[in-house]
């Protein structure tokens, strides 16, 4: 016996948040938009949480049918709910962190004269993610999937004054729309051969399909389609540009769409797709490469960044580069695992980040930071964890879920696992140094502002005048619960239980033979990379807090590799050469002078124009002269009895 | 008999006499006048119709005409001298305040 769950309210709440901040949100008070913002995301949540609480008892998959949507012929898509395991998991990831940072912008954003604008993208977000989460097919997942890319835009955008910003938007509506061209015709194959977007109605003419592994075949096309899609998403090779600049909107959006869920989905995409990739080899390859480069890739450029935000982002970017990694050889439920953590660190990472914005007063270059640990120590102590938490050490949240992707990496291929952990000797580096230059040392910020420089980039706020002050607790309180998940978060890791949990969704089809004595090797590589994550604590100590004027020289006897490191590859500058110029070019050539001006202008302005030389001629017929009217009368009539008369003499 | 054609012959003259005074003369009782030539060139050929084809439906359209002339002569001749006392001319030409 199931219960009615009543799913479709756990997106609707947020839908309705938005829709009564949206309309009436101008003029009502602070007060009431936080209210009404927090109380729908809290409802959401609440709502997934009793979900999650008579979980046990369900008959999984569950699936609600809300509505029917499209009907043709056999093909139909519904509004209609699916809930497993991996969709419980991402629900209440969305929902809780979603509703910390909700609670955590009211601090955040209290001064910013868009109040009632940021609460309404934020929950329009949040019901745009939760249908994607719960979509039962395809298509409904795609709207979710093109909604939370529409409430990213907007957000990125939020200080639309701000030129960046407004580019800034603008550029990650444009890759994404790359990303999503790709997951289209994916969508497009799928329901050729397939004749359903609906999960199971695929998953089920997928099952008895053999894996691909002569060579590429139809699901290998559609996985690396779909993959294209979440690399758009999830900011990956080759289309990550988008996300480090996407930190130009506050810093609350950063924490919840660029790091804890939007950019996740494309993980999910993947994940939820897994029976249609353990059948492709070929593109669950292509899967781990791509995220297996991108993890390093983007570990190196964090390593140059003096952005606090920027730093994150990269971060981020590589992160995620892990979870594909982990959905390329296989092990999803470790793809999903580190999902949750890193919500978790990421998430507090980036509040973090902002309690620091917030703190110094608008300030994001960390060098002109520094000894911040004695002006807000409870930023500084949960700062403190998550940075732990991403480095990988025990027993914090990242290692568990990171040596998990590790060790999986390893047993399918060992050159992922020795990219992971020099990735992960990386990431422990860049952010010890984020946290050392941040809060070791002296404040830097005064220095500043006495030698009459302007002081930087106020953002929004206004304060940030004298010393450095601690965030009011409504920041606070969201740090922390972030900050205890970091810590134990990780612990449901232990015994394989999430795996385990997982295991319904993910199954084990296609059961790997267990290595002779894989305990002792996993135990190994579990020492290997936690040692690799010491080292980059402690060479981060050495050349930020012992040796400051280290790293200097490091720069400077890299030359030319460093300034590359430093200006990100040039990655951008390469993609405006190879394909934003030739395109902006040839739209003005071409689109705008050729078909806009000549073809589509012309026809349009000759036809005015021809109207015009015509009537100018035939005007004169209607001179006002009442006998020139009755001359024409008289010589139609004639030509009129001519006509017949000619007729008539003819016949 | 005189044939039907000569009747029809005549009627056109008139009409073509008509039009053409109604279009070269500047004269508002010259006009009036063609106007009435005309209709009496159609009054022609309506009588020489019924005659030729016995049908007298023909002659009593002609009434109708007729009794129309006479009601349009009334009025017109009353807007002709309503004219002349304002505007002290019956030339048409100058008559043309409506014109822009």
């Amino acid at each position: 016996m199931t219960p009615n769950l009543n799913l479709w309210l756990i997106p609707t709440l947020p839908l309705a948040g938005a829709a009564i901040n949206g309309f009436f949100g101008k003029k009502s008070s602070r007060g009431a938009v936080s209210a009404v913002g927090l109380f729908f995301s809290g409802a959401a949540f609440a709502w997934a949480l009793s979900v999650a609480l008579r979980f046990s008892s369900l008959e999984l998959p569950y699936q609600e049918y809300l509505a029917h949507w499209i009907r043709s012929g056999n093909f139909t898509v519904d509004f209609a709910f699916y809930l497993d395991q991996l969709s419980l998991v991402m629900l209440l990831v969305v929902t809780g962190v979603g509703f910390l940072i909700h609670i955590y912008s009211v601090g955040y954003m209290w001064d910013d004269p868009s109040y009632y604008r940021f609460f309404t993208y934020l929950n329009l977000f949040m019901f745009f993610m939760l249908t994607l989460v719960l979509a039962n097919n395809y298509l409904l997942m795609f709207i979710g999937w093109e909604g939370v890319g529409l409430a990213s835009y907007l957000l990125i955008g939020f200080w639309f004054t701000k030129d960046s910003a407004a580019s800034a938007g603008k550029k990650a509506f444009i890759v994404n729309r790359i990303g999503d061209f790709g997951f289209l015709i994916g969508l497009f194959l799928v329901i050729q051969h397939f004749h359903s977007l609906n999960f199971s109605a695929v998953f089920e003419q997928v099952r008895p399909i053999a894996p691909e592994t002569a060579g590429a075949g139809l699901l290998t096309a559609i996985g690396i389609l779909l993959m294209v899609g979440a690399c758009g998403k999830s900011a990956q090779i080759p289309l990550y540009v988008w996300l480090p600049d996407a930190m130009e909107g506050p810093t609350p959006v950063s924490a919840l769409i660029h790091a804890a869920t939007m950019v996740t989905a494309g993980v999910y995409m993947v994940s939820r797709s897994h029976l249609i990739f353990e059948r492709a080899p070929l593109a669950l390859t292509v899967v781990a490469i791509i995220g297996t480069l991108t993890a390093l890739f983007a570990a190196t450029i964090g390593v140059t960044q003096t952005d606090i935000k920027k730093v994150l982002a990269y971060s981020t970017v590589s992160q995620l580069g892990y979870m594909f990694m982990a959905c390329g050889v296989g092990a999803f439920s470790a793809g999903i695992f580190h999902l949750m953590t890193h919500a978790f660190f990421k998430g507090l990472l980036f509040l973090g980040a902002g309690s620091v914005i917030h703190a110094v007063g608008g300030e994001q270059d960390m060098r002109n930071m520094g000894g911040l640990k004695t002006y807000i120590p409870i930023t500084f102590s949960v700062m403190l964890i998550a940075t732990a938490a991403i480095a990988g050490i025990p027993p914090l949240a990242g290692f568990w879920s990171k040596d998990e992707i590790l060790w999986k990496a390893y047993e399918a291929n060992p050159v992922y696992w020795v990219i992971g952990a020099i990735t992960a000797f990386i990431t422990s580096f860049y952010m010890f140094r984020l946290l050392f230059m941040t809060f070791w040392g002296d404040y830097k910020g005064i220095n500043v502002d006495d030698h009459g420089h302007a002081h930087a980039a106020h953002g929004h706020s206004e304060h940030g005048h004298g010393e450095p002050h601690e965030s009011p607790m409504v920041m606070l309180a969201p740090l922390m619960i972030l900050a205890f998940l970091s810590l134990v978060g990780g612990l449901v890791g232990i015994h394989n239980a999430f795996q385990h949990f997982l295991d319904p969704v993910f199954g084990s089809e296609f059961p790997k033979a267990v290595t002779e004595g894989a305990g002792n090797t996993e135990w190994l590589l579990m020492g290997i990379s936690v040692l690799f994550s010491i080292a980059g604590l402690v060479l981060a100590y050495t050349l930020y807090v012992a040796k400051p004027y280290l790293p200097q020289k490091i720069a400077d006897s890299l030359g030319r590799f460093y300034s590359a490191v430093l200006n990100k590859y040039y990655v951008d500058e390469l993609y405006a050469k190879i394909f934003v110029k030739p395109l902006v070019n040839g739209s003005t050539a071409v689109l705008w002078q050729g078909v806009d001006r000549r073809v589509i202008d012309d026809t349009v302005n000759n036809a005015a124009d021809g109207a015009r030389h015509v009537s100018d001629e035939v005007r004169h017929m209607q001179s006002g002269n009442l006998r020139s009217y009755a001359g024409w009368i008289a010589a139609g009539a004639a030509v009129v009895l001519a006509y017949m008369i000619w007729r008539g003499v003819a016949r | 008999m005189v044939p039907l054609s000569y009747y029809l012959l005549l009627s056109g003259i008139l009409f073509a006499c008509g039009v053409t005074g109604f279009l070269i003369k500047r004269n508002i009782i010259t006009i009036f006048m063609s106007i009435e030539l005309m209709l009496n060139g159609v009054n022609l050929s309506f009588v020489a119709f019924a005659a030729h084809w016995h049908v007298l439906a023909g002659q009593v359209f002609v009434f109708f005409v007729m009794v129309v002339a006479a009601a349009e002569a009334a009025v017109g001749l009353a807007i002709i001298i309503a004219v002349y006392r304002t505007r002290e001319t019956l030339n048409v030409d100058q008559v043309n305040l409506l014109k822009l």
